[in-house]
C-alpha cells in the first residue's frame, strides 16, 4: 500500500449547501475528494453520469440517457419511477462545455419557465468544489417551481426520498 | 439547516424594523385585510400604507391579492416556511446524488492511480 492511498479521506462526507441567493437564482455547492478533471469527466461521460444522476436509493431509474457534451449539443434523459405511469423526460442543449472548468445547459422540459443551469468546477489542493446555479428567467418561474415542486424533476419522488433518507439513517454501516 | 441568503435576511429585517409594519403584520395575523382597512386602523393615507405594504411583500412577508377593485393582504410567513421545506428537500436530492458521484470519482481516482502504474511497467 502506497502512502498516497493512506491519505485519501474515504470516510469523510462533504456537505451539499442550498441557497436561494436572489429572486431568481439558486445555488448548490459540494465539495469532491478528487480533481476538477475526474469531478468534469463523471459530469459529462452519459455512462458515468447514468451512474449517479438517478440514485437508487429513490427508485428512479433510468430509461436512457444521451448527452452530447460538446457546445450546441443536446441531452435527453428519460427515467422511470414506479409511482409515475408516464416515464419522466428531461432534456435541454449544452450552451457551453469548457473541459475541467465549466458546463452550461438549458432546461428546456418545463418551457419558458425553465432556468439555465451553470456548473463551476474548481479545484483546490485535492479537492474539487462544484457550484451549480440555476438562474430562472423570473421571479415567479423560480416560485413557481418551487411551489409545484418540480425543479430537480423528482417531485414525485421526495416524499419516497424522505422514507429512504430514513431509512438510510437506520441501516448505516450495512 | 437551510440557508438563507444574506439578502433575504435583509429584507426581512429592513421589513421589520418599522412599528407600523410590525403592527401590520399583527394585525394581519389576527385576519386578512385590505389596504384601506389597514390604512384606516393605523390612521394612515393610503398611499403611506401602500408603501408599507410594499416593502412586506418585498420580504415576503405579505402576500397581497386584487380582487376586483380590492387588494387584500395576508400574511405571507406560509409560503417561506413553504419554501424553506422545499429548498431542504432539494439539498436533499443533491446529497444523495453527490453521495453516489462521490463513489463514481473514487472509482476513477483509483483507476487513475493503475493505469499510471501499468505506464510505468
Amino acid at each position: 500500500m502506497d502512502a498516497k492511498r493512506k491519505s485519501e479521506p474515504a470516510l469523510m462526507k462533504n456537505r451539499t449547501t442550498v441557497e436561494r441567493k436572489s429572486e431568481r437564482e439558486l445555488v448548490v455547492t459540494r465539495t469532491f475528494n478528487g480533481p476538477a478533471r475526474i469531478v468534469f469527466e463523471a459530469w459529462t461521460k452519459p455512462e458515468l453520469l447514468k451512474r449517479w444522476w438517478a440514485p437508487k436509493s429513490f427508485g428512479v431509474s433510468f430509461i436512457s440517457c444521451e448527452a452530447d457534451v460538446r457546445a450546441g449539443g443536446t441531452y435527453r434523459f428519460v427515467f422511470s419511477h414506479p409511482a409515475s405511469a408516464q416515464p419522466m423526460e428531461f432534456f435541454g442543449r449544452y450552451i457551453e462545455v469548457t473541459p475541467h472548468s465549466r458546463l452550461v445547459w438549458t432546461n428546456d422540459e418545463g418551457g419558458e419557465g425553465g432556468a439555465v443551469t451553470t456548473v463551476t468546477f474548481e479545484e483546490r489542493g485535492d479537492e474539487t468544489l462544484v457550484v451549480m446555479h440555476d438562474l430562472y428567467p423570473s421571479k415567479e418561474a423560480l416560485d413557481v417551481a418551487i411551489t409545484s415542486g418540480s425543479t430537480g424533476g423528482f417531485s414525485e419522488t421526495f416524499d419516497q426520498l424522505d422514507e429512504v433518507l430514513i431509512t438510510l439513517g437506520t441501516s448505516v454501516g450495512q | 439547516m437551510v440557508q438563507y441568503s444574506r439578502t433575504r435576511f435583509d429584507a426581512s429585517f429592513a421589513a421589520l424594523s418599522d412599528a407600523t409594519r410590525r403592527g401590520v403584520l399583527e394585525q394581519l395575523g389576527r385576519a386578512d385585510a385590505s389596504i384601506t382597512d389597514l390604512a384606516e386602523k393605523f390612521h394612515m393615507t393610503l398611499t403611506g400604507m401602500k408603501k408599507h405594504v410594499g416593502v412586506l411583500e418585498q420580504a415576503g412577508l405579505v402576500i397581497t391579492e386584487k380582487v376586483g377593485r380590492v387588494r387584500t393582504c395576508k400574511l405571507g410567513l406560509c409560503r417561506l416556511e413553504e419554501e424553506a421545506a422545499w429548498i431542504e428537500r432539494y439539498r436533499q436530492l443533491w446529497d444523495v446524488r453527490f453521495d453516489e458521484l462521490d463513489k463514481v470519482v473514487e472509482q476513477l481516482k483509483r483507476k487513475e492511480k493503475v493505469d499510471g502504474r501499468k505506464k510505468k511497467e
